[in-house]
């Protein structure tokens, strides 16, 4: 419609828009590579690599410095190929060290864990090639440009496009014409049963990971003639891998391709449209392709749903008389420490505590509502932008900004709760970090507004709290009730519905609860209280920063909930103290804070998937273990009689 | 002895399932695995080659212990299994299907290719390329049948596979599986009565509540009808 409105008026726009085209398609095939690799691994392991982003990377600096030392075609391409062969292997030795162990635990460790790998990586890139962005070498042979309607488009932009459909048409070879294929595509439907044909499913794994890594290392290497080279690419691929995959349907190489191309067109057409904000058009088609099909365009729905999140969840009780006065003792330990402590110490107190509210959020989506979430950190930053916005444009005093945080938090997680709920397990992970990266852009982009990356500055508490006393107390008092609060709804019929419809969709539909209204409430109410943690963190700095939404808040809440232990209603609380207290030690100590931290997850994962909590209940509650098999041998004689 | 199990024990997680499962097979024999739903023939079988995790016992394949290695290498070392569900790749070919069981030949066992198999299953072999979840519920039986034979084993076990199938079907799977008997395979063929096993097989196990109940020839067991009806299915 609007192509032919605008051919009817101006016919140059129509070149711009071929020209945007092929543009768009030619960055298609960078990302149609690191999805596929995705999606091939997700098929066989159902494992989501996070740390593909971190391969894809890898390639990009690997193919650099490859292609600067050796000159010549030969020296380009084939260092291309060799960076990412080496790039491969490097996968394959992490598949065989890390994900060997942990191919049994539930996805959110996988996917914790993987991204710690990213974090690692992330440090070892600058330590390894500095902090600057790269230039490399243009393509031999492709370094001109060729003429269309006038304009010029980079002859490397037609190799590219050439190539994706080059490598799709191999992939599909390998994998109808050659016996390791054909093992992989068994494996991605029924990967026992191949195991049961004499398949050694070790070697397969690890092959099938190699592979994928290799096309996103080789994704990576292929863009060093067309953008510098950087160590943010990691984080920046993975989420719009993540929407292609979402979109074209986890497993499907095919899908992969379709939705890069979708994608990366939306991508090029929508800066014409829409130039700010060209991400909505993306996540609108993610959206309607969502609702239709939850699998994705060519995906399958999973055989069979795993476990979320707990392994085996004891029964949950509300805390005896005396665990409830130890609480209240350490509580009011805490309060007395504006008395003793100094200024700096009482910052750190506040902002623990902020996290303390974050992470029991958080817990409580995951735990109750089975929910994991990647992109916490949307709530919590939108709940810091919304009192910020308050005081900056309504001058609103304090009391009233954090009740408009919680409320921006709210109506963020009421509108794309809607849409994650709709999906379970990695897909819904998937979901929540894609829409958190999606208003982490658009507060980066909508400068007049948000301030863009130099933030909102000057966002003060009142006078009576800004003292770092005051504000501890302040911080303490919401985080006690906010923790009480979300406690208090793990026990009341609420809770109760949200952990049937987490168990057992089945089940939950007998006893007449819907699951995806309860879970969409269970969102919801996370979102706010993240969004009150956000608002007092605005705050605390007395600023705000896109940093407040971005993926390493969401991950610092994952390891929170995950390092007080999953299975506990609480745990939060320790991990976010623990955790914080150690981060902001570290970060004192060391430049090399994400790697120590990448370090501490991927540890945690492997070694201790039940945190500290959940560690310390386990051995509280050790019962020994009742012998099993009480049936006595019955005799021929007495069972005919139990049989008839 | 091609096959021996002693004491076997399974659970699924707390729940214990197998009790002291005792079973022999010898070589060139067709046993059946007898006994009613939820008796514990498929967890026998799923022990066997190594796929429920909470096990202990002896379990000897050819003299030799297998009770501690994975379930490919059970299978490489020439014991094949056809599970219940049948669980062929709906996704791949029928020829596709047989090229993820090939195995390399094995000494002193007959080697099996898709031709010799399409004789055995001439139905197959007019849907080469048909994929798996277009076929009959005969036709996958057979497919998975084949499947397993395509690895060369020499004992086979085969998890009901007569199990709703057309009565033209199941003499078809009888005649097939004795000429199986032919080859030289040892075969154990679980079942939840006599009709099919009684066409085929030498002797019979009943199994009952995860313990062994009787062990004896089809002859025996035929003339001992309250066994049978106690344990059986009708
Ligand atoms: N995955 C499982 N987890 C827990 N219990 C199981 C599982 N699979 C089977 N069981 C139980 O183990 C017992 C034996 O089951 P099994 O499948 O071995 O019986 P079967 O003799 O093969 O029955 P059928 O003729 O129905 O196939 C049954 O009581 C069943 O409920
Ligand atoms: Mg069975």
């Amino acid at each position: 419609m609007i192509v032919a409105t605008q051919t009817a008026t101006k016919g140059a726009n129509v070149e711009l828009l071929l020209v945007q085209a092929l543009s768009g398609l030619a960055s298609a095939a960078s990302l149609f590579l690191v999805a596929s690799g995705l999606s091939i691994i997700f098929g066989v392991t159902r494992i989501v690599n996070f740390a593909h982003g971190a391969f894809y990377m890898l390639g990009a600096y690997m193919a650099y410095t490859l292609t600067s030392r050796f000159a010549g075609p030969l020296g380009f391409w084939g260092g291309l190929v060799v960076a990412s062969l080496i790039v491969a292997a490097l996968g394959a030795l992490m598949e065989m060290v890390l994900l060997r162990r942990i191919y049994q635990a539930p996805e959110l460790f996988q996917l914790l864990a993987t991204f710690g790998v990213t974090l690692m990586v992330q440090d070892l890139v600058v330590l390894i090639w500095g902090p600057d962005d790269l230039m490399g070498p243009r393509a031999p042979g492709f370094t001109g440009a060729f003429e269309l309607f006038g304009r010029r488009i980079p002859s490397y932009d037609a190799l590219l496009i050439v190539l994706g459909p080059l490598v799709l048409g191999l992939l599909w070879l390998l994998f109808h014409r050659t016996r390791w294929g054909v093992l992989v595509r068994a494996a991605t439907q029924d990967r026992d049963m191949v195991a049961c044909l004499g398949v050694n499913q070790k070697w397969l794994f690890t092959s099938v990971f190699a592979l994928g890594v290799f096309l996103a290392a080789l994704g990576g290497a292929l863009q060093i003639p067309r953008t510098t080279v950087t160590h943010a690419m990691d984080l920046s691929i993975i989420v719009e891998v993540f929407v292609v995959v979402v979109i074209g349907g986890l497993g499907s190489v095919t899908g992969a391709f379709f939705a890069a191309v979708l994608v990366s067109e939306l991508n090029a057409l929508g800066i014409l449209v829409l130039p700010k904000i060209s991400l909505i058009a993306v996540f609108l088609v993610m959206a309607v392709v969502l609702v239709v099909r939850p699998f994705g365009l060519l995906g399958k729905p999973e055989r069979a749903p795993r476990a979320a999140a707990g392994l085996s969840f004891r029964p949950w009780k509300p805390m005896t008389q005396i665990e409830r006065i130890g609480v209240a003792l350490i509580v009011a330990m805490a309060a007395l420490l504006p008395l003793f402590a100094g200024d700096y110490t009482l910052s750190v107190g506040s902002e623990i505590l902020v996290f303390v509210l974050f992470a029991s959020s958080l817990h409580f989506m995951m735990t109750v509502g089975g929910l994991a979430s990647f992109g916490h950190a949307a709530y919590f930053g939108l709940g810091a932008y919304g009192a910020a916005f308050a005081v900056k444009f309504l001058g609103a005093p304090m009391g009233v900004a954090l009740l408009i945080g919680p409320l921006f938090g709210m109506l963020g997680a009421i509108v794309s709760g809607w849409f994650c709920v709709r999906l379970t397990g990695v897909y819904f992970a998937m979901l929540t970090l894609a829409f958190a990266q999606i208003i982490w852009s658009v507060t980066f982009q909508w400068v007049e507004v948000t301030g863009g990356d130099n933030g909102l500055l000057g966002i003060w508490p009142a006078r009576w709290a800004s003292s770092p006393q005051g504000f501890f107390w302040l911080t303490l008092g919401i985080a006690v009730v906010g923790v009480a609060l979300l406690r208090m709804l793990v026990f009341s019929p609420f809770g109760f519905g949200l952990r049937a419809a987490r168990d057992s969709t089945l089940r939950a539909d007998a006893i007449g609860i819907n699951r995806k209204s309860v879970q969409w409430a269970a969102f919801v109410v996370s979102g706010t209280f993240a969004g009150l943690a956000g608002a007092l963190f605005a705050f605390l700095k007395g600023s705000v920063f896109p940093d407040s939404l971005a993926i390493p808040i969401s991950v610092d809440g994952l390891v929170m909930v995950l390092l007080g232990g999953i299975e506990t209603v609480s745990g939060a609380v320790v991990g976010a103290i623990v955790y914080k207290a150690l981060a902001i030690w570290l970060m004192s100590q060391t430049d090399l804070s994400k790697l120590i931290l990448g370090a501490i997850i991927v540890l945690l994962v492997v070694a201790s998937p039940k945190g500290i909590v959940g560690f310390i209940e386990h051995i509280r509650h050790r019962r020994p273990r009742t012998p099993t098999g009480a049936d006595v041998p019955d005799s021929l004689g007495i069972n005919m009689k139990a049989a008839e | 002895m091609k096959l021996e199990v002693a004491g076997l024990n399974s659970f699924y997680g707390r729940a214990h399932i197998l009790f002291d499962v005792a079973l022999e097979v010898g070589k060139g024999e067709v046993v059946a695995l007898l006994g009613r739903n939820g008796a514990g023939k498929s967890t026998t079988f799923r022990s066997v080659v190594g796929l429920v995790s909470g096990r202990s016992g002896q379990v000897k394949f050819e003299g030799e212990d297998i009770s501690r290695l994975p379930s490919y290498e059970i299978v490489r070392r020439g014991l094949g299994y056809v599970p219940e569900d049948r669980r062929i790749f709906t996704d791949l070919t029928v020829e596709e299907n047989f090229e993820v069981g090939r195995q390399k030949p094995r000494e002193g066992v007959a080697a099996w290719s898709q031709d010799r198999i399409y004789t055995l299953f001439p139905n197959l072999g007019e849907m080469r390329k048909r994929l798996g979840g277009e076929m009959s519920g005969g036709e996958q039986q057979m497919l998975s049948i084949g499947r397993t034979l395509m690895g060369n084993p020499s004992l086979v076990l085969l998890d009901e596979p007569s199990e709703g199938l057309a009565p033209k079907i199941v003499e078809q799977m009888a005649d097939a599986i004795l000429a199986m008997k032919r080859e030289g395979l040892s075969i154990v063929i679980s079942e939840q009565n006599l009709h099919f096993a009684k066409l085929i097989c030498d002797r019979a196990y009943i199994i009952e509540k995860g313990r062994m109940r009787f062990s004896g020839t089809i002859a025996e067991l035929e003339a001992h009808p309250e066994v049978r009806d106690a344990y059986l299915a009708v």
